[in-house]
């Protein structure tokens, strides 16, 4: 074990910045992080035993006591309930025979809840020790857990058919399906890989790269569309011994799953597009944050890498230009949505807690390891690519003035047709539910861009998607008629907030969990109407946290106050205006006992 | 018109919100010519003889004395604020939601490291203490609270906007740098 541990660390050279992989390595090996693996490692580093633990207790995937030879993840989010995740469960419980959060006793099984994996067109799934299943049902559990106690290895498990595309690559071997619905410029077979290395870039200045990025005027893909172009600039003017193009790939959205369809089939050109930017700005060294819920695709990245490094798209003097060395490495996350934070992701691929840095300075001027260092989206590398094969102006053909070019959709929850779609931005919302094969009429709500965005009636559904009006990362989840939006979706959103709230601002780790004690009041039929006016009130003290997370957190529940109030209004007590639960006698009962004292309750 | 009349009282806190009250410095005047004090530690007035307009609550609950005064603020304002991170969230003395009364009580009188010359090991039991709650409460799960002022302390600059606000009827204005976490 300590000699494990021993090869481990020295893989990555007693680098601490690499602590992430240490950790992910040894969780991966040993099924946990045992005490005495942290000093081992701390000790290695030079660092101290908390410096460790605190990186280690941020992530879920994390953990100090065994995790089971077989640790079932099972997503948790919204969708996957709405799928019929319960009963998946029950039938897991019953077939082990323990609960969640246990461990079978001969550590054979354990099971785990799980925040969104990025599979919510193909729910309930689960990962088991790192492979995704997907579309479970209890008949399928029974064969899993039958299968695993009779020690059949997790490989031979898949008695389906492989998905589609590259996810029957031999290197990914996996069940998970693409469903995509609608091809545009990114997601086009249409394209030789290295192409603009080759032919463009030997021939156009780091400037001219920029002025025509700026030309296509493309934003920023994860949500906050910041003009790309104007980052890239920013970026080169910078001062700094290196400087670094980061790949956001840690979309951790609930809902939000097409970062893994690019990564799935379209990874070349992601690379591509690093490799552009790096030119661009000046960098030396790419690193793609991919989250730790797609680590069944690192055999495959890592390969096409390789395969880059061969045919010099990677590597020193790149495309034949004098002096241009770039390459690009994976680093994978443990389980934080927050990470998908530019500046917690930077933290994270550091070695560290996955907390929001505060700003300024921004990551342009003091990111990765303090040096200049440029965050994008999987989708804007890879756009960044096509504007150079066919220039700016060809970009700004798609879309509308504001937000031009296309956008991938996830798309999922009741609707005929699950899947990702690439469409120009300025779509309705009706024009999309129409295409995703959603009757208007069974529609109840759509949640448009995930917890972290707003959840619409049918009153909307005329509006536009586009930064200017409904702004996304792309993440549209359709809820039905028959759902109840309180319980099924705001609920399990507010849930999902408080569980992924790095703790840094008291603001983001106390009013989601007041706000949840609030909403939870009102589903009992306590509320009143000041409950309601609370939440409003409460849900805009959040705006002051550090990080988008933070500010965003009250959204589920600010956002069906604002488009479902009457289903708050039908929850509350009409006649009340103040109702406290609180009761003295009970209150005081325990200390009472414990001092010796009648309690004197007048 | 008479001025409006202001409560104040600390609960379960630390006093560091009435301290941040004084830190509006020599506005301090200018609050007096504003509002009239009546029941307060600042004016040492102790019981509530009239209906006053604003009461400024520092400090979550602990205790039922804490749940009767703040009951008493209640019946006695018209307006009541919550101030502070204790008053809004319990605060610091909220650490001990977590753990068993009866370990707390251990801890603080039988256990701890200074508590050598308790030799009769004497809980306190004495029916004028008041007596310790389960958890410690947010003002707002005991009492309407109508607004609340956010911090550790919260700065004297949001107070005093505050103030002014509720008396003049206009609008805070609450712009991103006065409120920001850090």
């Amino acid at each position: 074990m300590a000699t494990s541990v021993q090869n481990i660390i020295e893989k990555y050279n007693k680098d601490k910045t690499r602590l992430m992989d240490i950790l992910i390595d040894v969780q991966s090996e040993r099924g946990y992080i045992p005490k005495a693996t942290i000093t081992q490692i701390a000790n290695a580093l030079d660092i101290s035993h908390v410096d460790v633990e605190q990186t280690m207790s941020f992530y879920h995937f994390f953990s100090d006591k065994p995790t089971g030879k077989f640790a079932v993840y099972l997503n948790d989010s919204a969708v996957a309930n709405m799928m019929g995740r319960q009963k998946v469960k029950e039938t897991f419980e019953n077939e082990t025979g323990i609960k969640f959060g246990e461990v079978t006793p001969d550590g054979l099984i354990g099971l785990f809840d799980t925040a969104c994996i990025g599979m919510n067109d193909q729910e309930p799934a689960a990962l088991i020790n790192g492979q995704v299943f997907t579309n479970l049902t209890p008949f399928r559990v029974k064969e899993i857990v039958r299968d695993i106690k009779a020690g059949r290895p997790l490989d031979d498990m898949f008695t389906a058919a492989y998905g589609d595309g590259e996810n029957r690559n031999e290197l990914i071997k996996s069940v998970v399906v693409n469903n995509i619905r609608k091809k545009g410029p990114i997601l086009s077979e249409d394209y030789t890989p290295g192409i603009v290395i080759w032919k463009k870039l030997p021939q156009m200045s780091p400037e001219q790269v920029i002025e025509e990025i700026k030309k296509s005027n493309i934003r920023g893909r994860g949500g906050a569309g910041f003009p790309t172009g104007l980052k890239w600039e920013f970026c080169r003017k910078a001062k700094g011994e290196k400087k670094y193009i980061f790949c956001n790939a840690d979309e951790g959205e609930p809902g939000t799953f097409k970062d893994r369809v690019i990564l799935t089939e379209r990874p070349k050109l992601l690379f591509e597009g690093m490799v552009i930017a790096g030119y661009a700005v000046g960098a030396q060294e790419g690193i793609v944050y991919v989250r730790h819920e797609y680590k069944y695709l690192q055999k495959y990245l890592e390969n096409l890498l390789q395969g880059a490094r061969d045919r010099n798209l990677l590597g020193k003097d790149i495309g034949g230009i004098k002096g241009f060395d770039f390459d690009i490495r994976i680093q994978f996350g443990a389980g934080a949505y927050v990470c998908g934070e530019e500046s917690a992701l930077i933290e994270s691929a550091e070695g560290k807690r996955g907390e929001p840095r505060d700003r300024p300075p921004f990551p342009v001027e003091k990111g990765y390891l303090d040096m200049p260092t440029v965050v994008n989206n999987v989708e804007t590398l890879c756009a960044a690519v096509k504007v150079l094969l066919n220039g700016g102006e060809w970009y700004r053909n798609f879309g509308t003035k504001d937000s031009t070019g296309t956008k991938l959709l996830s798309v999922s929850g009741d609707c005929k047709y699950p899947g990702v779609y690439e469409v120009e931005w300025g779509f309705t919302v009706n024009d999309i539910l129409e295409m995703v094969g959603a009757d208007e009429k069974q529609v109840q709500a759509v949640q448009v861009g995930g917890p972290s965005g707003s959840i619409i009636s049918s009153a909307e559904f005329k509006r536009t998607v586009c930064f200017a009006d409904l702004a996304t990362g792309g993440s549209l989840i359709i809820i039905g008629q028959q759902r109840d939006i309180l319980t099924d979706i705001v609920l399990n959103f507010t849930e999902f907030f408080i569980e992924e709230s790095c703790g840094s601002c008291s603001t983001c780790r106390n009013i989601t969990y007041l706000m949840k004690n609030k909403l939870e009041k009102i589903l009992d039929a306590r509320g009143v109407k000041k409950d309601i006016d609370d939440l409003v009130a409460w849900g805009k003290i959040l705006k002051v946290s550090r990080c988008g997370l933070g500010q965003t957190a009250g959204n589920p529940i600010l956002t069906s106050i604002k488009n479902f109030r009457h289903l708050y209004e039908e929850k509350i007590q009409k006649d009340k205006d103040f109702d406290s639960a609180f009761d003295m006698a009970s209150a005081v009962k325990e200390s009472c006992i414990a001092a010796g004292r009648i309690p004197t309750l007048n | 018109m008479s001025k409006p009349i202001v409560a104040t009282t600390s609960l379960a806190g630390c006093f560091g919100c009435h301290m941040s009250v004084l830190d509006i410095d020599e506005r301090i005047l200018d609050l007096i010519e504003l509002v009239e004090f009546h029941k307060s530690p600042i004016d040492d007035i102790k019981k509530f003889t009239k209906m006053c307009d604003i009461g400024l609550i520092e400090g979550g609950c602990c205790n039922s004395e804490n749940i009767h005064v703040l009951k008493d603020f209640r019946k006695n304002c018209k307006i009541l604020v919550s101030v502070g991170e204790c008053a809004i969230m319990g605060g610091l003395p909220a650490l001990r939601n977590g753990i068993p009364i009866q370990e707390c009580l251990d801890e603080a009188y039988l256990n701890g490291p200074s508590v050598g010359r308790n030799k009769k090991h004497i809980m306190p039991n004495d029916d004028e203490l008041p007596m310790i709650l389960d958890r410690v409460y947010p003002c707002h799960e005991i009492v309407k609270i109508d607004y609340y002022l956010p911090g550790c302390p919260p700065s004297a600059e949001l107070i005093w906007n505050a103030l002014v606000a509720l008396v003049t009827g206009d609008e805070l204005k609450l712009p991103y740098e006065v409120v920001k976490f850090d």
